[in-house]
């Protein structure tokens, strides 16, 4: 029986997505689960696998085709003699990628919180598990005020998404952050026709399409430079205590944790120590209120070939050294091979990102919305510096601090910024 | 506000609209059976032949074929006959002279039919299923007619006073629960109620209840009901039923986003159904749960006074209703 393969849902308001490459030819065996495609949508690039077993029999949209998502992209044929018959015969078959988004799913409910059982089902009773429910009202609304519905707390039935839990939601809205677009961390299905202006250049020109990913990059910078009051604040602190240690460590640490040592763990350890002694950078600003995150869920900056990742160490307030430098190699290695999920990009409260490492002294990082501060690393080189009167060779780095001076002054930011410095030079935590 | 008006019940009321229809208009006259001397099955025609004779007030044959197709040539003779069913269950027998002569003869000929027939419909008083039905519906699918249901003694007499003065055939639904169970203070001056105007009889915010005739008010009891738990209901009275108040109707959806279509009469091509289509079509996107039918279930109207009770809607399956689709 033939299998159709189509372009998966990466994501509630994903609506089409990008193939990159197809890693089978027509005529090629494939098995079940096995790669298949790779393809980039707004949210997230990913590696597809088979939905079943068989030949490859055609490749319905080539590399670098953008087609909605459900539309069939592949047709696998059969199986191979004496193999047991797939369930499914002929239908659509969406893969399971391993991006599958798990976000939309609306949290079954308490058993306390749960409405009182009703006599009688009304239609169309909302069955744990399904995807989000709404009503087309509240559709509406979303639409009109650009409201990301997944960020809406649901009450009704199943925790569908009723009237009262959208209105609710828009009255904690300020004007100021009427613009949702601007805040919202995941890019519309629709983006806008166009970022640029039209070009008008007499000599040649060469003209590529932006790839989804650059135009979801474009409309989130555009963004938070409206939405955030963007102030960036510069220190110098001397890492050669943690240049010598993890010269030092760097053999003893890839051997028994299979490893590499970088700077990466250093700088986020001690961010997140700064977080805990000013919380306000792990807030959004939210209507008229502060929402202060318990979670620190540390954003990193990836740079890939194609474009910035952003993947996401979820509750690094609880990581030690090993744990922390463990989460970023896997991350940063899985955002390199695509192979990372929806939600490991999302919900990030801080972001680090370390242009250093093209040897950038400092620059003035943008805030990834709704969050409120980002925080650069500057290339480590060794500078001569002042030490009692004299002149010492000592590995230097500037540290900039992007913050939101909506919500946090620049004393504050200094204090931060003072407190981290004070962390690195001093660094004192076993890197085992 | 020098005297205070008098109480009148539905019924009075429906005598007085006739009453002053006859006084104002020498063209208004009744027929039907047993409404001279008797004064009609219920008494709404009670001393109306005393008042206006015999030549006026016309004691008919059992034949409601008669009944009508007389009413519909004394209207296409300039006439304005005011015709009652002794119960509204037996003008199926007129329904031909209805439907096929008095709802086409406009459209056809271009010759006004202005005729009214009238009579109780309705359950509750333990009638059985050959007096208690409500066959609104059988008329509400007929182009050419106009069908009016009134709640209150107020509208009753201002509908029937605006029914007698409409050049269309109207037939206008006496809820015969209502007769002498509600009463209210009724102008005794020349009012008229407009056709196709809907009234809300209660504002409310979370669920609107579009009903007619003695619903009305046992939807008025529900919504006092649920008030106390929090579940505001508006009552939509829609008084008109051809041509109904497709903005009254849309314009509560809309507000309220979730939608109750209450009738007596049976389910399956109710005015519920068509409610609900309507309101699907113009107002989905203001919608923010499924639209509700609280009706009688698809059987006769049952004689037995606990099997007629179960049959009908009643204040506890509106508020079943109204929880779970507040809760949804």
């Amino acid at each position: 029986m033939p299998t159709n393969v189509v372009m998966p849902q990466m994501g509630e308001s994903v609506a089409e997505g990008t193939i990159i490459k197809w890693l089978k030819k027509p005529g090629d065996r494939v098995e079940r689960d096995e790669p298949l495609f790779e393809i980039t949508t707004d949210k997230v690039d990913a590696e597809i696998p088979s939905p079943a077993a068989g030949v490859l029999a055609k490749i319905l949209a080539a590399e670098n085709e953008t087609v909605a998502v459900n539309t069939v992209v592949a047709v696998i044929d059969g199986q191979m003699p004496g193999e047991a018959a797939e369930s499914a015969q002929g239908s659509a078959v969406a893969p399971a990628p391993r991006a599958e988004t798990m976000a939309q799913a609306p949290p079954a409910p308490a058993a306390a919180e749960a409405p009182p059982a009703p006599a009688k089902a009304l239609p169309e009773q909302v069955r744990p598990g399904e995807k989000l429910r709404s009503s087309p009202l509240v559709r509406r609304i979303a639409r009109e005020h650009n409201v990301d519905l997944s960020r809406v707390q649901g009450t009704g039935l199943g925790g569908r998404i009723s009237k009262k839990d959208i209105l609710k939601f828009l009255e904690r809205r300020t004007p100021a952050m009427g613009e949702t677009r601007a805040v919202r961390p995941s890019v519309p299905s629709k983006p806008p026709a166009s970022y640029g202006q039209t070009v008008t250049f007499s000599g040649p020109t060469h003209v590529t399409a932006m790839t989804p990913q650059r135009r979801l990059i474009a409309e989130h910078m555009i963004a938070s430079k409206k939405t955030s009051a963007h102030v960036t604040t510069v220190f110098e602190a001397d890492m050669t205590n943690i240049v010598q240690t993890r010269e030092s460590m760097a053999a003893e640490f890839g051997r028994s944790q299979g490893l590499k040592l970088t700077y990466t763990p250093f700088i986020a350890r001690a961010a997140v120590e700064a977080i805990k002694q000013f919380p306000i950078f792990n807030s959004s600003l939210e209507g008229n209120n502060i929402v202060y995150k318990q979670a620190i869920n540390l954003g990193i900056a990836v740079a890939l070939e194609t474009g910035l990742i952003v993947p996401v160490i979820r509750h690094a307030e609880e990581k030690d050294f090993l744990g922390m430098a463990r989460a970023v190699q896997d991350l940063a290695s899985r955002a390199r091979s695509k192979q990372l999920n929806v939600e490991e990009v999302q919900e990030g409260t801080f972001t680090l990102t370390n242009p250093g490492i093209f040897g950038s002294l400092f620059g003035t990082p943008i805030i990834h919305q709704p969050q409120v501060a980002i925080l650069g690393v500057g290339v480590i080189e060794k500078r001569p510096v002042i030490r009692n009167d004299a002149i010492a060779i000592r590995s230097m780095a500037y540290l900039m601090l992007t913050f939101d001076h909506r919500i946090i002054d620049g004393a504050i930011g200094d204090q931060f910024m003072a407190f981290l410095k004070n962390q690195l030079e001093t660094w004192q935590e076993p890197v085992i | 506000m020098n005297k205070p008006m008098p109480q009148l019940t539905y019924l009075e009321a429906i005598r007085q609209g006739l009453w002053e229809e006859m006084e104002r208009d020498a063209s208004v006259f009744l027929l039907g059976e047993d409404i001279g001397s008797y004064g009609g099955a219920f008494k709404v025609t009670a001393g109306l032949q005393e008042k206006f004779g015999e030549d006026r007030v016309i004691d008919t044959p059992i034949s409601e074929s008669a009944i009508v197709g007389a009413a519909v040539g004394a209207a296409l003779m300039g006439m304005r006959p005011v015709a009652e069913m002794q119960f509204m269950d037996f003008i199926s027998c007129g329904l031909d002279q209805l439907v096929n002569m008095a709802a086409k003869i406009h459209y056809r000929w271009g010759a006004a039919v202005p005729l009214v027939v009238r009579g109780p419909s309705g359950a509750g008083v333990h009638g059985g299923p050959f007096h208690s039905q409500s066959n609104e519906m059988w008329f509400v699918h007929v182009p050419g007619l106009k069908v009016v249901a009134p709640a209150t003694a107020y509208d009753a007499k201002g509908l029937i006073k605006a029914s007698i003065r409409d050049n269309n055939p109207v037939i206008f639904y006496e809820h015969k629960y209502l007769y002498r169970r509600t009463r209210e203070e009724v102008p005794d001056e020349d009012f008229i109620v407009p056709l196709g105007k809907a009234a809300v009889r209660r504002e409310g915010s979370d669920i609107a209840v579009i009903t007619y005739g003695a619903m009305v008010w046992t939807a008025l009891e529900a919504a006092e009901l649920l008030a106390r738990e929090g579940i505001s209901l508006e009552v939509v009275d829609l008084r008109t039923l051809l041509p109904y108040d497709e903005q009254c109707v849309l314009s509560s959806a809309r507000k309220c986003s979730k939608v109750i279509l209450l009738h007596e009469d049976t389910r399956v091509g109710g005015l519920a159904g068509e409610l609900a289509a309507v309101i699907a079509e113009k107002a989905f996107e203001d919608l923010d749960g499924p639209i509700v039918r609280v009706t009688a279930p698809d059987t006769p109207v049952p004689y037995s006074p606990p099997l007629e009770e179960y049959f009908l809607p009643n204040v506890q399956k509106i508020a079943d209703a109204a929880r779970q689709l507040a809760a949804y």
